[in-house]
């Protein structure tokens, strides 16, 4: 993962709210068994039937409650390779947000009146370290979770540092809680 | 101190904090192709195959194809045999397409007593929501922490915030749990319930059947919810007794599962009371499942919204869906209905349907279709004859899967088509690109086969 440090240039503007994962990246292209190869599909139907136009500039501004539905994480994918870095809008879904965390993507929540002031500004600049972004005429304060704001910076791997507490997870699953559920391989 | 359940199966579950152990991983074929190769790419191994289990659902043809290479449709062969593939490579049971008890992956878990209480289960798909029925912490996740649990069996998690919502009454004849969970989401908003893990509680919860309560949990995430949970009870164990994944001491392990339940005085962080006697039967009017309204009601007006975002949302909705502000809902006339996925295609929902249906003729006007949920579902209507009754009326009846609630298979709407659907998404394309979804019950969606247009079902004969 690359580490985020300040992402700024041009916005991309796209006002609707309840922007779901279906329409970032239509089922059609999840048939893909690899990671990558789905920036140009970003918001086919949209696109395609001319609804919308997008330039892929650093900055993604939308409505609230972006990301809903299908858990997808090839929703994020699309909007990283398209050329997106960051998303900013007033909320997401749980699941698309922490997506968007575990790929190196960063989702600001502004409230709406910020993300309309950002949009109308053309162009910004987010500070994650700082937690504030940045616009002509304007800036505002974000939060976030301080333990993801560590990984993003460092561009750490979620995984290896799991990895590293192997000896907790081996002790909890010789104590009682390592025997709860069943077992599948029994079944097959 | 006081608890709430979600918090007894979370503090059980802690392996450090924000660490938390996982119980049960589902697989299917869309979410888990690029973690396999995570896996492979870093030389990790998959650390417990015995607390996980994969099926093919999404992509599976279903009219009859029996076995992996024989789907038509060359990505979605690739896709399915990769999952074969890498079960077979990670020592993953695997339930394929072909398989006795292949199926959708949240009909197959509880099934298969796989979907205990107090577990906690994850899948790469966001109605994972549905095991909670049980009194599980069940959540979808995305395709890097599918990656993670395979490595590791657990998640790197935050605690979430919690919710209950209260029904008060019983829901009335004729209106079921469906609908109770899609006025539930039409009065809390498609964003009301986010961050939060729900508890549905009160007397119309307790009196809904097992199958019931896997259809609300299921939609949980339509509001937003992380996870939705019900309080296990008789009812819950009545259903699990005697199914092949359930503890061997059951008496045992019901003991254990009796202390689940959130204590009288444990807080959550929001309650929500909602009366459950003035209930009707819904129908979704827009692209969003928050878009909805009684069969008894009209499309509503975009320009008496209180908000700009609800009414510009509102009309791009009613000029995808084609529809007129002021259209009695009953006059709206859908040309597909589809009786199916993960939220009602359970024995119990076709049950319903075809005892709606029952020697009575689909209109002339609509091509109906039934997807039961899992292989052992379709066995189980096929020996009750559901099958013919619904073969007679002029329904298709179709192998298991996902099928026409997402469209990643040959079941698909046509460019304009209108579906009365039994699914949980309404969204622009959901079921084809073009396509115009309407939410509602098994029995509504029955109904409307028969008449052409919807009808309110408590007076229907
Ligand atoms: S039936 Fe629909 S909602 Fe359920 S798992 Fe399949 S595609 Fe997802």
């Amino acid at each position: 993962m690359e580490p985020i440090e300040i992402i700024e240039g041009p916005v991309s503007v796209l006002d609707r709210s309840d922007v779901d994962t279906d329409q970032i990246i239509p089922k059609q292209f999840l048939k893909r068994v690899e990671r990558t190869g789905f920036g140009e599909f970003l918001f086919y139907d949209w696109i395609r039937d001319g609804e919308i136009e997008l330039e892929p500039n650093p900055i993604l501004v939308s409505g609230r409650n972006f990301g809903s539905g299908s858990s997808r994480e090839h929703a994020v994918w699309a909007l990283g390779q398209f050329g997106f870095k960051a998303v900013v809008a007033p909320s997401y879904s749980d699941i698309f947000y922490s997506n968007c965390t575990k790929n190196g993507f960063l989702p600001v929540v502004l409230d709406e009146a910020e993300c309309r002031s950002l949009a109308e500004s053309g162009h910004g600049r987010i500070h994650l370290e700082e937690q504030v972004v940045s616009w002509d005429g304007g800036e505002a304060h974000f939060e976030i979770d301080p333990e993801i704001k560590r990984r993003l910076l460092g561009g750490l791997d979620d995984i290896a540092l799991t990895m590293q507490d192997e000896d907790r997870i081996d002790a909890f699953e010789s104590g009682p809680g390592g025997s709860y559920g069943p077992e599948t391989t029994a079944l097959a | 101190m006081a608890k709430t359940m979600f918090e007894k199966i979370w503090e059980a579950h802690e392996v450090r904090d924000d660490l938390i152990y996982i119980d049960l991983h589902l697989v299917h074929e869309v979410t888990s192709p690029q973690a396999f190769e995570g896996l492979r790419m870093n030389g990790r191994r998959l650390r417990r195959p015995d607390k996980t289990v994969a099926t093919a659902d999404h992509n599976v043809p279903t009219d009859g194809t029996p076995v992996a290479k024989m789907i038509a449709d060359t990505l979605s062969r690739k896709q399915v045999e990769t999952l074969e593939a890498n079960a077979a490579e990670f020592g993953v049971p695997i339930f394929s397409l072909g398989s006795e008890t292949q199926g959708i992956v949240h009909v197959i878990g509880p099934e298969l007593g796989l979907t205990q209480p107090g577990m906690t289960i994850v899948c790469g798909d966001s109605h994972t929501s549905t095991h909670g029925a049980f009194g599980a912490l069940a959540f979808g996740i995305g395709t890097s922490e599918v990656e993670h649990v395979m490595a590791t069996q657990t998640l790197v998690q935050r605690r979430p915030k919690t919710m209950r919502i209260n029904y008060r009454g019983r829901l009335a004849e004729g209106v079921t749990s469906k609908d109770l969970i899609l006025a539930t989401i039409g009065r809390l908003g498609t964003g009301g319930m986010t961050g939060h893990v729900v508890e549905y509680a009160g007397e119309a919860i307790r009196n809904l059947t097992m199958e019931q309560r896997l259809t609300v949990c299921n939609m949980t995430i339509e509001g937003g919810g992380k996870a939705g949970m019900i309080a296990p009870d008789e009812v819950t164990y009545e259903y699990m007794r005697g199914r092949p994944g359930v503890p061997d001491d059951f008496p045992a392990a019901i003991e254990r599962w009796n202390g689940l339940p959130t204590d009288a005085g444990a807080e959550f962080d929001r309650e929500v009371e909602i009366d459950a006697t003035a209930m009707s039967p819904m129908v979704t009017w827009g692209t969003t499942p928050g878009m909805v309204t009684q069969v008894t009601d009209r499309v509503p007006d975009p320009e008496a919204m209180d908000s700009p975002a609800d009414r510009e949302s509102a009309e791009r909705a009613l000029q995808y869906m084609d529809l007129e502000a002021g259209t009695p809902m009953e006059e709206i006339r859908p040309e597909r209905v589809f009786i199916g996925s993960c939220t009602n295609s359970r024995i119990s929902d076709l049950r319903e349907a075809a005892e709606a249906i029952k020697g009575r003729r689909v209109a002339d006007t609509v091509r109906a279709m039934v997807v039961p949920g899992s292989a052992l579902v379709k066995s189980q209507a096929e020996q009750e004859g559901l099958d013919r009754i619904f073969e007679e009326a002029g329904f298709e009846w179709r192998g298991a899967g996902c099928s026409m609630c997402l469209g990643m298979n040959p079941d698909i709407l046509i460019e304009g088509e209108r579906c009365a659907s039994t699914s949980n998404r309404n969204f622009e394309g959901r079921q084809g690109k073009g396509g115009r979804t309407h939410l509602v019950s098994p029995t509504m969606a029955a109904a409307a086969a028969i008449e052409g247009h919807f009808v309110d079902i408590r007076n229907w004969s």
